[in-house]
């Protein structure tokens, strides 16, 4: 399909980008975060139109609606645009150019500098959808993006396809992909044990991957989204072990044994970070993807755990230390040289490096002590200056934070009454939102596309 | 539930390595009391035993018996024999020897059994024995509890390490895993780590107490098993602990 960007665009880019960094520099004291995780100051208004029905089977079937839930939820929950609500927007579905009355769209109340619409059609089998985003105000070109999808007709392909259609609309307009094709991977006691559990980004598609009947932890995929490396209770005690996506089983990982755990992938896939007790002492080691070549990186006394790399470089890791018992995060370069700790008490665990290597998150307890009763919250960091917020707030114990690949999103565990849940959030701790029900799911891990 | 199923899991590969070792111990029956002499003549006796009463296929066993007051001695398949005696025996697959005397008080058998490998073993004559080992196990090796976010070894459980130390030091065929756990509280993965730590602190405690290094195995539950579920620190204190249980 056609494919044009209008010139007006970049210019209409640049009038945007002066806007927000003139507003930046008075708006609210956490401007670093927004700059920092491409979330920007000022949002851009769009508008979803619910998509035209071009045959019967298209509305009966029900991939009409989820297209339109799927494709309004991934919007609003890109984090860069303020999303008209379905009540402000014109009672009309436009399922073509030819259709759709761009200033009724730009007019109060929908208000929308950009709609997005087009028409599904199921038949033979086969589900079409044609997408398009214009620009409410350009009456020259206001043609933006046209995509046209097809696929074997489901619910889970419709789904699919209207998070191709957002992502799109998101990297046109936000200058880099989104994330509504990505997946998170996570634990999940449904099956009666500790297994490792896929789902979309957005909760829906939830399966397991692994039948084990033990308890595994700790899964962290790949950054070619082939192979979730995970830990996992054996007879001899803990090893890594990676499951391949691709193949739909396990494959041959060397079993350390010995609390071998909490394995993290280098941003390039040719490296894995881990602990194991090896020694009897619990330090962190890094060997190549297939297992071999192993090296010891930390040599402190007491517990060393939670490796992450920074992806922007590989060239750094962060891990917890318990050196001076409470757990505290700390970072190094990738061969163990130059350590500094980066936190300044409290209990401090379950670091996760920022896409662009500038922040780490974790969960953190500022006053953690005996006796008290053991909540947490996610925090993030700024590296360089070690200033940090609190993200999350007065809602259960939160644990476990893993950043998306566009950096604007985190992803962390809440446990509330007992019950444990994924939850997602913007990296400023705004729009939080439960991903999965039914207690019990807990350590999620963000794919890296 | 889930930890309760993993438990009685727990349990029960407990329960085997009892019964294996049980079994590997297991006395012979005691020789059935002799019939009633029916004539002056003092009736015979007659025992036998089986060294050692499991073998590989292909492998050889020991026969060692004793009769008195027997003046016709044979054993079933093997046919007359003297006595007393020893013969070496290589039973392709599991076999009873049964040794009888006759004598003039009358007559008196006994039986061993050679296990050929593959088999499982004969059950245990009286499984509450069994239940009395484990039971012994769990009596003398008793845990040891930690402070807080802590992995050293207190001042209080010194004498608990010493009896453990004392009770292997005397069973010395006995291997041990040694778990280490935490309380519910903070992050999965460090308190996976402290439990190694702390399963390791025990392990080091017995060695320096002439516990042989062979002999010990460390594995560590964080915080994925609990002992107590309530949040409070009594229930917190039964979870931060090593735990000795038989190795397979």
């Amino acid at each position: 399909m056609i494919l044009r960007l209008p010139k007006k665009l970049d210019t209409l880019r640049v009038v945007l980008f002066s806007v927000i960094f003139i507003a930046a520099a008075t708006v609210h004291a956490q401007d670093w975060v927004h700059t920092g995780t491409n979330l920007g100051v000022q949002k851009i208004r769009i508008a979803a139109a619910d998509f035209k029905a071009a045959s019967a089977d298209a509305q009966s079937s029900g991939m009409k609606s989820a297209f339109d839930q799927t494709l309004y939820n991934d919007l609003r929950y890109a984090g860069i645009f303020d999303v008209v609500s379905k009540s402000m927007i014109p009672n009309t579905t436009p399922g073509s150019p030819q259709e759709i009355q761009l200033a009724n769209w730009a007019a109060q109340p929908s208000n929308a500098a950009y709609v997005a619409f087009g028409a599904l059609t199921v038949g033979g089998g086969r589900v079409t959808v044609q997408g398009f985003l214009y620009d409410t105000h350009s009456t020259q070109n206001p043609q933006v993006l046209g995509k046209q999808y097809a696929d074997n007709a489901s619910l889970e392909n419709t789904r699919q396809i209207a998070h191709r259609f957002a992502d799109e609309i998101i990297e046109r307009l936000g200058g880099m992909p989104g994330i509504a094709e990505t997946k998170i991977y996570y634990v999940s006691m449904k099956t009666g044990s500790k297994e490792i559990w896929a789902m979309d980004y957005d909760g829906m598609n939830e399966h397991p991957l692994t039948h084990l009947g033990t308890v595994s932890l700790s899964p962290r995929v790949s950054p070619d989204n082939s192979r979730v490396a995970f830990s996992s209770l054996g007879k001899n005690g803990w090893s890594i072990r990676v499951y391949s996506i691709e193949l739909g089983r396990l494959v041959a990982f060397p079993a350390w044994g010995d609390t071998t755990l909490s394995p993290a992938w280098s941003s390039d896939g040719t490296k894995l970070a881990f602990s194991s007790a090896k020694t009897g002492d619990p330090e962190i080691y890094v060997c190549d993807a297939s297992g071999n070549s192993a090296r010891r990186l930390t040599s402190f006394r007491g517990p060393d755990v939670s490796p992450t790399w920074n992806p922007k470089t590989n060239a750094q890791i962060a891990w917890v230390s318990g050196r001076t018992r409470l757990p505290q995060i700390y970072i190094m370069d990738s061969d163990g040289a130059n350590v500094m700790r980066m936190t300044d008490g409290g209990y401090a665990s379950a670091p996760s490096w920022s896409p662009n290597g500038q922040f780490l998150t974790f969960a953190w307890n500022r006053s953690y002590g005996p006796g008290a009763p053991g909540g947490e919250d996610i925090y993030i960091m700024d590296i360089a200056s070690k200033r940090w917020t609190q993200l999350t707030h007065d809602a259960g114990m939160n644990d476990a934070p893993s950043w998306s690949p566009d950096g604007r999103h985190i992803v962390f565990q809440r446990e509330q009454g007992g019950h444990s849940e994924i939850w997602m959030m913007l990296a400023d701790g705004t729009d939080q939102q439960e991903l999965t029900h039914g207690g019990g799911n807990t350590m999620p891990n963000w794919s890296w596309k | 539930m889930h930890y309760a199923n993993r438990k009685s899991l727990v349990m029960a590969a407990s329960l085997a390595a009892i019964l294996t070792v049980a079994g590997c111990h297991k006395k012979n029956p005691a020789p059935p009391p002799p019939p009633a002499p029916t004539e002056a003549a003092p009736a015979p006796t007659a025992t036998i035993t089986a060294t050692p009463d499991t073998i590989n296929a292909g492998g050889a066993s020991v026969l060692t018996w004793q009769t008195t007051n027997a003046t016709d001695v044979s054993i079933e398949g093997l046919g007359k024999v003297s006595p007393n005696g020893t013969q070496n025996v290589t039973p392709a697959q599991t076999t009873v020897y049964h040794l009888i005397a006759h004598g003039d008080g009358g007559s008196a058998d006994a039986t061993a059994t050679v296990n050929v490998g593959g088999g499982a073993p004969p059950p245990p004559s009286n499984p509450s024995e069994s239940n009395l080992d484990e039971n012994a196990f769990e009596q003398a090796v008793k845990p040891i509890f930690f402070d807080y976010d802590s992995y050293d070894v207190r001042p209080d459980a010194q004498s608990t390490i010493s009896a453990d130390a004392n009770f292997l030091n005397q069973h010395p065929g006995v291997k041990v895993v040694i778990g280490g756990y935490c309380d519910s509280r903070g992050s999965t993965e460090y308190n996976l780590a402290l439990g190694e730590n702390r399963a390791n602190a025990a392990k080091q405690a017995l060695i320096t107490a002439g516990v042989g290094p062979d002999r010990l195995r460390t594995v560590s539950y964080g915080k994925e098993k609990q002992f107590c579920t309530e949040e409070n620190e009594a229930c917190w204190q039964q979870n931060r602990r090593a735990m000795f249980t038989l190795d397979q």
